[in-house]
Parts: C-alpha cells; structure tokens; sequence
C-alpha cells in the first residue's frame, strides 16, 4: 500500500529527536485522529539550519515527518513556508488517498515552526495564503 | 495440464502445511530480498485460516469428477447433492441442530444479512424494533443501519469495560414492538465471549427470535443451538480451517423469515443459486475437525496466548490487555501500548515476518479507531495503540518467543519517537 519511499523514511526516518534551544516549534495534530506532530526547527540568517522531528502516528505520519524536514533543511524561511503538502507526498512517491492528511500534518508543522519562530523575534505571524488549498485527494478529515 | 499441475501443487502445499516453516510451503509470500531468510509467523488467525490439508483433499473430488449440478438427475448430480447433504449433516452436529436447519451461504457477511433482514422484513407487522449490541461486527451494525433508514428502530446495547452484555440490559430494552435481537457469541477484536445462553433465555421468555453471529466462536467454544435457546447462527468456514466464501445460517424450524437471495430453488427454497459444492464439502469437513479436536485446540493455543500476554507485559510497559481475562477466546489476544499507533507496529512487525492486527483508525480506511475499543471505554489515543494477536492451530512456542524478542524492541522504538511518550515524562521507560 506504501511507495518504497514512504516505506524507506518509515523503517529509516532522517531526523528524527529533537533541538535543544530551538528556533522555532511547531506542534500538530491531535491524538484523538492518531498523529501527532512536532517539528523542530533551528534558524540561521533567515535559513533552516537544522530540523528535526517527533511523531506519534502511522507508517505515512513518521515517512511526511521525516521527508519534510529533510525538505526544509538548508531552505530560506520564505522557501520552507512554500513547500506545500502536495510536495511532501511527491517527494515520497505518493500516498494512499486516506493518508494524504499526514502529508496536510507536514505542512502545517512546518508553518507553526516557522511561525513560533517569527513570533519570538517579535515578527508578525505569516497567514496561510489559502487555508483549504491543501490537496486531500478523497481524504477524510478526523475532528476531535 | 497445467491447470492440474498447478492444482496438485496446491493440494501439496495444504498437505504438508504443518510439518514444513512456513517460508517453505508458502514461497510465493517470502519477498525477494527483504524477507528471504525470514520466517513467516502467522498470528492473525480471527482474519482468517489456512485451509487444512484434509479439508482441501475433501475438497478435491468436488472440483474434479463430481463437478454436476446437484439439481440435476443424472448420477454424477446425485454425488453433488450427496455430498451437500452429508456436509449438512456436519454442520447440524457441530451446533446441535437438525440438518433441516442448516442453509448454505456464502459466508459470515450473507448469514448475518439474512438473519437480520429476514427476520425483520418478514415480521415488520408485528414490530418495528431491534435490540443488538455497541460491539458487533460491521456485518451486523452495517445492516442494522441500513434497516433504520428502512423504518426500524435500534437499540446498541452498551457493554462494560471487558466487553460484556449485561442480561439485564437486554430484557430492560425489550418492548412490544422488538422483533429481534443480534448478539455475537464472541466478538471478533477483544475475544470476549458474551452470555448467550442468557441472553437467549431472555428471548426466548418473551418469544423474540434471538440471532448470534458466532463466526469467531466454532471451533473454539462448544455451542448447541437448542440448549442456548439460539433461533438462528451465522458462522463461516475460513475461520475454523475452512476455505473462503462459504458459511451457513442455522434457521430453527418454524422461524418467519424472508428469503434474501431470491432465485431458484436451491436450499429448500431459501437460498438461490448454485451451490458451491467443494466449498460446501470442505465447510463440513472443517467444521467436524474444528469440533472433534476443539480440547486440544483450546488447550494448545491457549497455553501459547497465556505466555505470550504474560511475556508482553512482563517485558514492555505501559502495555494493558483489552478483553475479558478470563471470558475470551482461547487464541485472542489484543493489547494496547501506550504513546504509539497501531499501523506503524503492524509494519514493523511484518518486516520481521509476523502477521497480526489493529483496531487503530490507520488500517480501517476511516481516521476512527475500533469501534469495539471506544465501547469499552478506552481513550482514542490508547484505542490507536492496540494490537490483536490471534493465535492458531499451527503456532508454536518458538513462535510465541520470537514475538516476544521483537515486539519490545519494536514498541520502544515507536515510542522513542513518539513526543507523546516525552510529555508523560516516561522516557527511560521505568516500569509501573
């Protein structure tokens, strides 16, 4: 049911722990839904020097934790707050159309991160461009 | 030629299926590479079972030689129609009814829609109401929701923390209007074996047909239809060693009950369609297997689930088993781990090679987790960590130790990541 891409950041996750003194936090999901999602992220001159992760979730939750923050590592902040959800789940070869909300997680997280970020150096909190373009592909949404 | 070569070799295959690993008899299941050097351990048998090899040989001859139209008249028909009866016959014994009582379906899902939709159509002058309970299997509750849309009413009974129905429950839900009441023998996730005999005697008190889908329980309790006061009983054959796609409904003589499968006049003029004749054979073949040997069988994957529990909780932590203790099926287990998610331990378990279940939403195709789990009030997050192990006929201790070499080491893992695990301040995982 998983790509080998999905399966390979499953069994092999890259980043996964946590930044001591990080720049920014960003905390998703909820676990009445299954997933949980925390993105670490360390800033340097406006770039994304470090990202790790924590995730309690299925196979697809830790495989889109682990390919973005791989995909935000050494990216601008202004690049990072661009990479889509839909990115995410190309750049694991596609998800199952019922797991496409763990990829959804995955650009949320990013989003708090660098939000947190920008709010404890005193910046406004960029707003999401278009808060129901993410692309859910038949997805169902949890409410907790 | 081929056909019969490929043929011979399954029914080889079955033959030595409990003398040989199983990466050996099942090579089309070992993945290049990943798996070849591993062994395959099957604990999923509530999902369903392998197909004994003396009930693929009884089989057979039903696929080959004896392949007439039981309805017809020449001899080779008659064969057929022997053989339908004769399987009939093995069903009616192993649940103490009389072979007239037995109809051939093609499996759980078909016997649980005839029962309740039969029932119901069939009396919907009399009454409008159903009385089944919170933990029935989809087949059941699906239906039960498809007849409120059609103008019934039902009531879901609760159950307790250990997934019992309580008697008094039952008679207080009852009105003039019930005109029928589904309760599970045992329910399929947590292995709770639920008081049917009471829970008929309760029906049958006030003359309201009681139905059961015991599909999980032949072969692991001993049931007899008339002493339980059971009116009608959905079981399936691939649950007891049997082939897939083939069940029966046990009906007591005299029940009103439309037909749900209209057609010819096939099973004494309730059942249309051509009977699946091999598949029928194998059903009673493995039903008179399942029930012969059910001492041992209960006594053999009893043990094995014992020291598998025990083993689980002794070595991982924050582990808690669902279900009765005691008033479960001998080879059900299902736990839940705390701070980690049900798919993510089923695919490492697979990558080791061990086959088992979980009632976390991620593998129902909805983002729900059991609804059996939620019923017996346990948190979401808690239901999203669960596991079902269930044990079979052909599991050894060596097995059952080889999951308990994996299974800490996978669970810590999970939780090594899982922020959930950090926030409960349990990291270092000190034992309570």
């Amino acid at each position: 049911m998983y790509s080998d891409k999905v399966m390979d950041h499953f069994k092999n996750p890259r980043n996964v722990g946590e930044i001591e003194n990080p720049s920014g936090v960003g905390e998703v999901g909820n676990p009445v839904c299954g997933d949980i999602m925390n993105i670490y992220i360390k800033v340097e001159n406006n770039v994304i020097t470090d990202a790790k992760f924590k995730t309690f979730g299925c196979g697809a939750a830790i495989a889109s934790s682990s390919m973005a923050t791989e995909l935000i590592r050494g990216k601008t902040l202004e690049e990072a707050w661009d990479i889509s959800n839909k990115a995410v789940a190309e750049a694991l070869e596609g998800l199952p159309p019922i797991k496409m909300h763990c990829s959804v997680l995955a650009e949320e997280g990013i989003h708090k991160a660098i939000n947190d970020y920008r709010k404890k150096q005193g910046l406004e909190p960029w707003a999401e461009k278009n808060p129901h373009s993410h692309d859910h592909s038949g997805d169902s949404t949890c409410q907790p | 030629m081929v056909t019969i070569y490929i043929a011979f070799t399954i029914v080889n295959t079955f033959r030595n299926y409990k003398n040989i690993p199983f990466r050996a008899t099942h090579p089309e299941l070992i993945r290049e590479g990943t798996m070849s050097e591993k062994r395959i351990i099957y604990l999923d048998h509530a999902a369903t079972t392998p197909v004994k090899p003396s009930v693929a040989d009884a089989m057979w001859p039903y696929m080959n030689d004896h392949f007439g139209n039981p309805s017809s008249i020449y001899r080779i028909a008659r064969e057929s129609k022997n053989a339908i009866e004769t399987a009939r016959a093995q069903v009616a014994k192993a649940v103490g009814a009389e072979p007239g009582e037995i109809y051939f379906t093609s499996g759980g899902s078909e016997s649980d829609n005839w029962a309740i939709k039969g029932i119901a159509f069939a009396n919907r002058k009399k009454g409008n109401h159903i009385i089944t309970s919170a933990i029935e299997h989809h087949a059941v509750l699906h239906t039960c929701q498809y007849l409120e849309k059609e103008g019934f009413s039902v009531t879901y009974l609760p159950v307790d923390r250990s997934g019992l129905v309580s008697p008094p429950d039952l008679e207080k839900a009852i009105t003039d209007k019930t005109i029928l009441i589904s309760v599970m023998y045992a329910n399929n996730e947590i292995g709770t074996i639920e008081p049917v005999a009471e829970l008929g005697a309760i029906a049958r008190k006030h003359k309201i047909p009681f139905h059961t889908d015991a599909v999980q329980a032949i072969g692991n309790v001993p049931i007899d239809v008339k002493g339980q006061n059971i009116d009608l009983l959905s079981l399936s054959a691939h649950k007891f060693y049997g082939p897939k796609g083939i069940g029966a409904l046990y009906i007591r003589k005299g029940m009103k009950i439309d037909n749900l499968i209209h057609g010819g006049g096939q099973e004494n003029r309730r059942r249309a369609g051509t009977e699946n004749i091999a598949a029928i054979v194998g059903l009673g073949k493995a039903i008179e297997l399942a029930t012969a040997d059910i001492g041992w069988h209960n006594s053999h994957i009893r043990a094995l689930r014992d020291r598998l529990l025990t083993g689980i909780l002794e070595k991982i932590p924050y582990a808690r088993l669902n279900g009765h203790p005691e008033k479960r099926l001998p080879g059900n287990l299902n736990v839940s781990f705390e701070f980690i998610e049900g798919e993510s331990m089923l695919l490492w378990l697979d990558d080791e090679g061990i086959c088992a279940s979980t009632g976390s939403a991620c593998t129902s195709g909805s983002l729900e987790p059991s609804h059996v789990l939620l019923a017996i009030g346990l948190p979401h997050e808690i239901a999203h960590g669960s596991l079902r192990l269930t044990l079979g006929d052909a599991n050894t201790e060596a097995d059952v130790d080889f999951v308990l070499e994996v299974l800490p080491k996978v669970v810590q893992k999970l939780r090594d990541m899982s922020p959930l695990y950090r926030k409960s301040g349990k990291e270092g995982g000190c034992n309570v």
